[in-house]
């Protein structure tokens, strides 16, 4: 049997098996079920990947056919299974942090009962398997699949709090704007198909060069705007800060190192077509740009811990869209990498303090926390490093990357640059806020303070492992200048041979090194601002509502998307719909049925009342009057 | 063997009304054993049909009124196939549904539930239009007395308006069908009422479109389309939870097979020239009848019009004239009997609690009822269309079939897969999810090892048929691909009642 | 003298006087007698023309006539008699209870 199929299916069977009876194994067995599949899965995918790295690099390419889905005469797809350097890395992170992410879930839900532990690591299960079916994807119809089934695992999640209304409505609306998006993916495959006649990844992208221009840009479009509801991309990133109503391991999982992620891995799977129409590239890069400025101001005044991740995931994704947009596919790639490491160790993180503090989430009301919870204080400043692009730490060379494409990459704009640095510089301080308001300076709320405490092993090991992993992968994708040393674009660049030169050499060392020193100043400026305004006592948070100028009110209230949608969406729907069922379903159509029979009855009533109406006399007139006539038409007609 | 399919049930029904099971338990368990056994009897003779080509099998023929032309005759095709099933496999959950709810007149219930389905095997398995025409009008009558007698309040203005509403939709066909009877006559020299007959008519395009209007107008009714979908809401919320589960299984399904059997086999270019208002109505059912659902506060209701805009992406593929728009049909008829039968039965299952429909009573049932909780989530999965689940696999071939016909069709009828996720999800919150509700949801007991079988039964179909689409596509494929071949142009003067086309379609 | 002709307008005499009857008339006793009469002008022309055409099936017809007619008068009074047990009115006019 072919390993993928381990690494796909054993998720799904723990996950059925835990949901099952995991609530009769008890919580131990339960998460060792769980915590163990995904390891098993994460040692099988290291094989198979090893086994693909000892393929000839051209040939890395393993087709695995489970069965066939669909077959309609000159159409079949089957299950199929692609396993190429993109899928390996995806699921080397997927599994490989997953199960870092599982280890940490078995202390941070540890108050829950034993059928609540067992549905929760069933869920996790269901959305590795879901993840790990979109990443292995041999076809449309395959990774659309696995694109709806996270969707699926992730309403469970953030809805797993099955008794908070909030909890159900952010899973309700996590996965109704989903949806938005999945409907843009179905018109794109739709189009591949009648297109091509097949859904196949190997009939469609590397003949993608036969569409035409107006067709490329449709498909590449409606692709993108699946992908923006999946990474959260403007104006479908509602839904993620909500999705934080999960708990933190899934936060961390699903909603900051894979399925977030989803969209930038289908750009870049399907970077043939995208390639082919300037303009669908141009708005990729160009929402990512916004989203990843726009996200990163809103995080700068948020103050619930969760919810600045979440902004700052949103801004990361952003990135990550930017890169792709400009054809910078192994650097997107690249920080998608990375980022995955880091934000999952930042939300981890968060989910320790939360621990800690009884549930607490809000800046103001912690501080000088780096005394108590030393581990959980250090990992964060390394995540956080990370994250602002800190010089040396992989979120440093992964951005400079990607800000360099979009400065000097095959499909460069001043403008895109532009928006990625401020949104950087953003970055940088919101970061330094966070780690500054929540472990330096004095404690604000003493009475918590004291409760605090440093989080069990079982999540700490993921802290650590997680931390330097943070660090470590940089090495991976080190700047070109440095060393001729690139694991990781070697790696994908099978994938990507179909592409022109890569247009590395056109940035001249010197401006290389010029815009590494300009990111550097930015961040030391920028963490010293945060310094100075967020270790003081008093500290520079406004209180709840209090708003200190317009700006601050416009991003505190994050520029007002949920009120608009709430509107035009919600709204004004229900309200047409109402409308619709009071006056068409009910006047309109139901009327007309119910006239008919109204009049039908009325006429009855009216010969009842006229000419039944019961005179027996009558009656026998009637009678004598209509034989007469018999009597007289057949002495008219007899002849 | 057909014909003991379609009079065995008969055969219970009458066992059931004059046997000596005369208190409820008794004749609950007389007729579950029965259908029981009835299930399995069909299953057996359905197994053993060869459905590698088109064409109807285990045909059985009697001269029933030759001087009008009309005879005992049937048989049984790909297509009909499944739907025997169907009807065969929720006439047990159906009974299982009504265990503790029917009280008054148990023996008289369920005779008239296998009363139902003896007609409807009879309407699914007529090759004799004439008979096909008496079992349609028959099936009307047993769902007329289950809603009359068992229903809700409202119960006679809802079972009078669904029968009058039907019957007037069929008067129109019973025209047609003698118009078609004379027409057999002077083509062949003798009146016939035989759908293989039929088949070989050449029909003049100018009567065709009559006789496709008048047929249309009875199955439109039936199945139920914009805008004559209003009996169905009225008929389901007053309806039995039986009643509704037969209504919504296999009732609404008589209406798609034989617009699928009948106006597309018997009036192909008719319905080439009927193609786009046929899809344009079916697109504005769908998605109106979608947002009909988002705002109804009855359960039952809202499941109801749910049925509206799946049926209506039904018919949405059977009028692409696509492989896949007509299989992504008959797979809906299928998948719909399964996941909104599921749904009623869920429905049944809280009115039997709570006593009550109005949703703003309900909220956090879960955590009362965590069983069935976990078999809620795929079926409310199921009706969104997610991937994994049989609604996935039909939605998708419909509206694929739709967007290869005409694109715009297929992204307006997309729409539904947003506006799905939105009724389901907000059902599924407002039932399942949220703090407890109140007083009756304290009182909420989770289901019984009864209620577990007939929905297990049903959710794990639910997901065999999503992974497994290929089980039943392969073997409907040589039946469809024949109803196809008759409606692409050029071979619109049909040679042979079952074309070879199917057979060949096959490596 | 007597001839057809003779009979036949007698028959229809009777007719006349029993319809007018009929219609005029609202004791439903006496438009019972009315109807007898009408019946038998029936029977009358009948017979009358079966004799003159010299064929026997008019003969045969009017024992049919006579024998639904006794039935008819046994059924029709047993209703009076029990509508006027409930009703106490014979009234026809005033019995219009079953038009619904």
């Amino acid at each position: 049997m072919n390993p993928l199929l381990v690494v796909l299916f054993l998720p799904l069977a723990t996950a059925v098996f835990n949901r099952l009876f995991g609530a009769r194994l008890g919580k131990g067995a339960a998460a060792g079920l769980a915590c163990a599949s995904v390891l098993v899965a994460f040692a099988f995918a290291a094989d198979s990947v090893l086994g693909l790295a000892a393929l000839p690099a051209a040939s890395r390419q393993v087709l695995v056919h489970v069965y066939d889905l669909l077959d309609l005469a000159s159409f079949r797809v089957g299950f199929d299974l692609l396993l190429d350097p993109l899928s390996g890395m995806m699921i080397l992170v997927v599994t490989g942090i997953g199960f870092l992410i599982h280890l940490y879930a078995v202390g941070y839900m540890h108050e829950e009962d034993a059928g609540e532990y067992a549905r929760f690591f069933a869920y996790v299960n269901f959305f590795v398997f879901s993840m790990l079916t979109l990443v292995l994807a041999a076809n449309f119809l395959v990774i659309f699949t696995g694109w709806e089934l996270v969707g699926v695992s992730s309403y469970l999640l953030i809805g797993f709090y099955r008794g908070k209304t909030s909890a159900a409505d952010a899973g309700k609306k996590a996965f109704i704007v989903n949806r938005v998006g999945d409907f843009g993916f179905l018109m794109a495959i739709f189009l591949i198909w009648n297109a091509f006649g097949s859904l196949d990844f190997s009939a469609v992208l590397p003949h993608a060069a036969a569409l035409s221009p107006g067709m490329a840009t449709a498909v590449g479009l409606l692709l993108f705007m699946g992908a923006a509801g999946k990474s959260a991309q403007g104006p479908l990133h509602v839904w993620l800060p909500d999705a934080m109503e999960g708990p933190t391991p899934v936060s961390a999982l699903i909603h900051a190192a894979t399925m977030v992620t989803a969209g930038v891995f289908l750009v870049a799977r399907c970077h043939a077509i995208f390639e082919l129409s300037p303009l669908a590239l141009g708005v990729v890069a160009w929402t990512g740009a916004l989203t990843a400025f726009l996200a990163a101001t809103v995080a700068m005044v948020q103050v619930d811990i969760k919810r600045v991740w979440a902004y700052s995931t949103v801004s990361q994704l952003g990135y990550m869209v930017l890169g792709v947009g400009v054809g910078a596919y192994t650097a997107g790639l690249f920080h998608l990498l990375t980022h995955a490491f880091f934000k999952a160790l930042l939300f981890l993180a968060a989910g320790s303090v939360m621990h800690a503090l009884h549930g607490e989430l809000d800046m103001r009301r912690m501080g000088g926390l780096w005394r108590k919870m030393p581990l959980t204080c250090a990992t964060m400043i390394v995540g956080a490093a990370c994250l602002a692009g800190v010089p040396l730490t992989s979120g440093f060379f992964s951005k400079d990357e990607i800000l360099l494409m979009a400065l000097r990459g095959p499909h460069a704009d001043f403008g895109l640059w532009l928006l990625g640095y401020l949104g950087a510089a953003c970055t940088a301080f919101y970061s330094g806020r966070l780690i500054f308001s929540v472990f330096f300076g004095k404690p604000r709320d003493h009475h918590a303070y004291e409760h605090a405490h440093e989080s069990p092993w079982v999540m700490g090991l993921p802290l650590v492992l997680l931390a330097v992993g943070s660090l470590a992968v940089g090495l991976l994708g080190l700047p070109g200048f440095l060393t001729h040393w690139q694991p990781f674009t070697d790696w994908l660049a099978p994938v990507f041979a179909d592409l022109k030169a890569v247009p590395e050499a056109s940035a001249s060392r010197a401006l290389v090194l010029g815009l590494m020193a300009l990111y550097t100043g930015t961040v030391a400026v920028l963490g010293w601002i945060a310094w100075r305004l967020y270790t003081g006592e008093a500290a520079a948070h406004p209180a709840d509502g209090e708003a200190t100028s317009a700006l601050h009110r416009l991003l505190w209230n994050k520029y007002f998307f949920d009120e608009a949608y709430g509107f035009v969406f919600v709204r004004a729907l229900l309200g047409y719909s109402r409308w619709l069922w009071r006056w068409v379903d009910q006047g309109l159509v139901d009327g007309t049925v119910n006239g008919v029979a109204a009049a039908a009855q009325a006429a009855g009533d009216f010969l009842r009342g006229r000419v039944h109406n019961g005179r027996t006399r009558q009656y026998a007139a009637y009678l004598a009057a209509g034989a007469c006539l018999l009597l007289g038409l057949a002495l008219i007609y007899h002849r | 063997m057909l014909s003991l399919i379609i009079f065995s049930p008969l055969a219970f029904a009458l066992a059931l009304a004059f046997g000596p099971w005369g208190g409820h338990k008794s004749a609950r368990r007389a007729a579950l054993v029965l259908s029981l056994a009835q299930a399995a009897f069909t299953a057996w003779v359905l197994w053993g049909g060869d459905f590698s080509a088109a064409g109807f099998q285990l045909q059985e023929r009697l001269a029933w009124l030759p001087a009008l032309g009309a005879g005992y005759h049937v048989g049984l095709d790909g297509i009909s196939r499944w739907l025997v099933a169907l009807n065969a496999l929720l006439l047990p959950i159906a009974v299982l549904s009504s265990w503790n709810a029917v009280e008054r007149y148990p023996r008289a219930h369920y005779a008239l539930m296998f009363a139902l389905q003896s007609m409807v095997y009879g309407v699914f398995l007529s090759l004799d239009m004439l008979q096909f025409y008496i079992f349609w009008e028959a099936s009307l009558l047993p769902m007329y007395f289950l809603i009359g007698v068992w229903g809700g309040e409202r119960r006679l203005y809802a079972t009078v308006k669904f029968v009058l509403y039907t019957l007037a939709g069929s008067l129109l066909m019973l025209l047609a069908l003698v118009w078609m009877a004379f027409l057999a006559r002077t083509q062949t020299g003798h009146l016939s009422f035989d759908f293989l007959d039929w088949s070989s008519l050449a029909i003049p395009a100018g009567q065709q479109m009559w006789l496709f209007a008048a047929f249309f107008l009875a199955f439109a009714i039936k199945v139920p389309l914009f805008p004559f979908h209003t009996w169905l809401p009225d008929a389901h919320v007053e309806a039995p939870t039986a009643g509704s589960i037969l209504l919504a299984g296999v009732l609404l399904k008589l209406g798609t097979y034989a617009l699928m059997r009948f106006n597309l086999g018997l009036f192909p270019e008719a319905a080439h020239a009927f193609q786009k208002p046929v899809l344009i109505i079916c697109l504005i059912g769908a998605v109106y009848g979608a947002l009909m659902v988002l705002v109804q506060r009855d359960f039952k209701k809202m499941v109801a019009y749910s049925s509206v805009s799946h049926m209506g992406l039904c018919v949405l593929g059977l009028f692409s004239f696509t492989l896949a728009g007509e299989q992504g049909a008959l797979l809906t008829m299928l998948n719909h009997g399964i996941s909104t039968g599921a749904l009623f039965l869920i429905v049944g299952m809280f009115y039997e609690r709570t006593h009550t429909r109005d949703l703003s009573v309900y909220g956090g049932a879960v955590l009362k009822m965590p069983v069935l909780g976990l078999l809620f989530l795929p079926v409310a999965l199921s009706s969104m269309g997610v991937p994994g689940t049989n609604g996935f696999v039909n939605e998708f071939l419909c509206l694929r079939g739709a967007f290869e016909a005409f694109p715009w069709a297929g992204a307006v009828a997309a729409l539904t897969v947003i506006l799905g996720a939105a009724y389901m999800l907000r059902l599924t919150q407002k039932v399942m999810y949220g703090p407890l509700g109140g007083a009756k949801m304290e009182a909420l007991t989770d289901i019984t090892t009864r209620e577990r079988a007939s929905l297990g039964v049903l959710v794990a179909l639910i997901f065999a048929l999503g992974i497994f689409p290929e089980g039943i596509l392969s073997n409907t494929q040589p039946s469809v691909q024949a109803v196809l071949a008759r409606l692409t142009p050029g071979a619109s003067t049909p040679a042979a009642p079952a074309p070879a086309a199917g057979g060949e379609a096959r490596p | 003298m007597f001839g057809v002709g003779f009979f036949l307008a007698l028959a229809f005499a009777l007719f006349a006087v029993g319809a007018f009857g009929v219609l005029t008339r609202r004791d439903p006793l006496v438009m019972f007698m009315c109807i007898e009469m009408m019946f038998n002008s029936g029977n009358l022309a009948l017979v009358a023309l079966s004799r003159y055409l010299g064929l026997a099936s008019g003969h045969a017809l009017v024992f049919f006539v006579v024998a639904v007619a006794a039935a008819e008068v046994a059924v029709g009074l047993g209703i009076i008699i029990a509508i006027f047990r409930t009703e106490k009115d014979v009234n026809v006019d005033h019995l219009s209870e079953l038009k619904g």
